[in-house]
């Protein structure tokens, strides 16, 4: 590797970790923003022009407020929940494919950090490590309604992990790669050969269990057992205060912007867009409007988890195991068995 | 038993059948509602810039009036210091001297009027039980503050602005 | 060589902790250490298949759950058991006879090659298809079908009785 490439991917690492903090940091006001709108009231509009500061005054107030370590807490452990919640939350988006190759002069600058050819299997693993800061944090508050937000945390995580996985197979029926990158340029365009070119036509099914599944991973609502106000009072979080609990909060919503960039690409092209080859431009606008295109999807998706969020109640317990297990991996199993027999046809 | 009013419903549960049990169509159906309130002009009122009119008979702020000659009309009875529910007005009387007669009304006057925000319910009835008509509640929201002991208010607050100025 | 070293020093080290640390939980979170440092090993080797699959199944599920379980127990140390005398040498006997095995085993060994990859493709996932579904048919099927077993096996465990079980009072719930 040479060293304008080290180079380029430092600075490419830099900006998709500061750009998912800023979304991340954004989505508290969106979040915010849209829950008002949705329930007819205005939202934050004191911090600046329509509220716009108001992240940072939530941010300046996260760092400023008293940190606790409750006495017979485990001291370390304690540190480490929420540092491990937020790394994994960041390391998640080395894998996605931003966008198509960009040339400035000689130099080729690829828009994806890395082009491992396991990716969505990594993205898999990161996912699955998540629950891990919850668990330790939730355990190390020494607290019991931490210990059972952790633990709701750690049920759910392992129960839609495995139809998220196999949802994830009959998409690899269809693509035949593990690659992002690969996955991506597939679906390149729109229209290709009578059919759609994006997974979403191809996996309608698949699409409908991953994204119940990625509600389920990222404890959002209507999966928001591991938090929620009513039983847990804080859930895992509950010992939890300043930056830590800051922490927490911040990579619920890194996990909402990285699923979200992992569902456009697998199922919605991606950064690939109608048309794009019979605009006649060079491939450099067109890779910086793929950019743009990747961007609004990733924001149309999180604006769907906040929808969904000021849509559906809660679910109970039980109805949560119930829909993980008898419902949603029965239906991925049969999402794959259809998949392989369509896929061995149309061969 | 037999309803009296013959007002009684009986529900019939039935199983869901499964289209309903796939919850889908009620999910959308979902969505469709709140995106219709995403898209409705929110019903807030922007307190400080924008005031809701208020009805006439609103109670907010005291007000000791004064005459047409411009003099305090409150002579210190402490009828409404009596009838008070919430104890929250406070007086002390005095005499009026000579030379007076063009500030105070009556002979006895209030020199100390004080009434405690915090523990005024806005009841009205210091208003009722005001044989001068010099108390009404006619003013606007009471304002917030930081300390305890700015919301006693006295008679710098309360007293009406002289006529001519 | 050196970060073969340098991870191969790591994970001895953490197993080491996972079976000395008094805490179970703490335990368990070297023993995840340990597992990721296999992973990394695993990616050395450019088996970028199996570390990913180590990464899920392993460190991602099935310590999950060990530390699930131990959360649930309450581990603390002032009440720990003691362990009877039998336990205890139980526990000497079965250790013994491991360090024989090991010994004998070392023993045996000659100085090896370090181990170079006739093919450094081998570990992708394309060739590792090739050959689970080539070679390694029948064992690969055999080994699910183990797995089919034991997961029916769990479930016939979960499932409750088919008597309705009843209260004290003699009430239903």
């Amino acid at each position: 590797m040479e060293l304008t490439d080290i180079i380029v991917k430092v600075i490419l690492i830099v900006i998709v970790f500061a750009i998912s903090l800023v979304i991340a940091m954004y989505s508290t006001y969106a979040e915010r923003k849209i829950a008002a709108f949705f329930q007819d009231r205005v939202g934050p509009n004191r911090a600046g022009p329509f509220g716009m500061l108001q992240p940072l005054a939530d941010g300046a107030k996260m760092f400023l407020k008293e940190e606790i370590i409750p006495t017979r807490a485990s001291g370390l452990l304690f540190i480490v929940g929420p540092s491990l919640a937020i790394l994994t939350a960041c390391i998640g988006s080395a894998v996605i494919p931003w966008g198509q190759k960009l040339t400035i002069g000689s130099t080729i600058i690829d828009l994806q950090v890395t082009d491992i050819n396991v990716g969505i299997l990594y993205i898999f693993g990161v996912v699955s490590l998540g629950v891990y800061g919850i668990m330790i944090g939730g355990w190390a508050s020494n607290n019991k309604y931490s210990l059972l937000g952790a633990i709701r945390a750690a049920s759910q995580n392992i129960s839609y992990e495995i139809s998220m996985g196999l949802s994830i197979i009959a998409l690899l029926l269809v693509t035949g790669s593990l690659s992002l990158r690969e996955i991506a340029e597939q679906q390149h365009g729109f229209w290709h050969d009578g059919w759609f070119t994006w997974n979403f036509f191809k996996q309608p099914l698949g699409f409908l269990i991953f994204i119940v599944c990625a509600f389920a991973e990222t404890n959002r609502t209507p999966f928001d057992l591991p938090e929620c106000e009513t039983e847990l009072v804080g859930g895992y979080h509950t010992e939890y205060s300043s930056m830590k609990l800051g922490f927490y909060l911040f990579a619920e919503y890194i996990n909402m912007f990285v699923s979200s960039a992992v569902m456009a690409t697998l199922y919605f092209g991606g950064y690939n867009f109608p048309f794009m080859d019979s605009l006649g431009l060079s491939a450099n606008w067109i890779t910086i409007i793929g950019v743009i295109v990747l961007f609004a999807k990733i924001f149309a998706f999180i604006f769907f988890f906040m929808w969904i969020r000021w849509t559906i109640p809660r679910f109970r317990y039980d109805q949560l195991m119930n829909l993980g297990w008898k419902t949603l991996i029965p239906l991925a199993i049969a999402n794959i068995v259809i998949t392989g027999i369509v896929v061995t046809l149309l061969n | 038993m037999e309803s009296l009013s013959n007002k009684k419903k009986v529900l019939e549960v039935k199983p869901l059948n499964i289209w309903e049990r796939a919850y889908l169509p009620a999910i959308f159906k979902g969505l469709a509602i709140t995106m219709k309130h995403f898209f409705k002009k929110p019903v807030t009122i922007k307190y400080p810039e924008q005031k809701r009119e208020f009805s006439e008979n609103f109670r907010g702020m005291h007000s000791l009036k004064r005459d047409e000659n411009g003099r305090e009309r409150c002579t210190a009875c402490g009828l409404c210091a009596l009838s008070c529910p919430a104890e929250a007005i406070t007086m002390t009387a005095a005499e009026r001297q000579k030379g007076e007669e063009n500030l105070y009304r009556e002979e006895k006057y209030a020199a100390v009027y004080e009434i405690n925000m915090l523990r005024c319910i806005f009841c009205g009835l210091c208003e009722e039980a005001c044989p001068k008509e010099a108390i009404y509640l006619d003013g606007d929201i009471v304002p917030a503050d930081y300390l305890r002991k700015d919301f006693i208010y006295g008679k710098d607050k309360l007293v009406e602005a002289p006529l001519n100025q | 060589m050196s970060t073969f070293y340098f991870i191969a020093f790591l994970s001895i080290f953490f197993a080491i902790l996972v079976i000395t640390a008094r805490n179970p939980v703490h335990s368990i979170l070297y023993l995840v250490l340990t597992f990721f440092t296999f992973t990394v090993h695993y990616i050395l080797l450019n088996a970028q298949f199996l570390a990913v699959v180590n990464f899920i199944v392993y460190m991602g599920a099935i310590l999950v759950l060990f530390l699930y379980t131990l959360m649930l127990m309450n581990l603390n140390k002032d009440n720990e058991p003691m362990k009877s005398n039998i336990v205890k040498i139980a526990a000497v006997f079965g250790g013994g006879c491991l360090l024989v095995t090991i010994v004998a085993s070392l023993k045996t060994m000659a100085i090896s090659q370090p181990v170079v990859l006739q093919n450094p493709e081998l570990g992708l996932v394309k060739n590792l298809g090739k050959i689970l579904f080539n070679e390694f048919l029948l064992p690969f099927e055999v080994s699910s079908l183990l797995l089919l077993s034991a997961m029916v096996g769990a479930v016939l465990l979960a499932t409750k009785d088919k008597q309705p079980k009843t209260q004290p009072d003699g009430k239903l719930y």
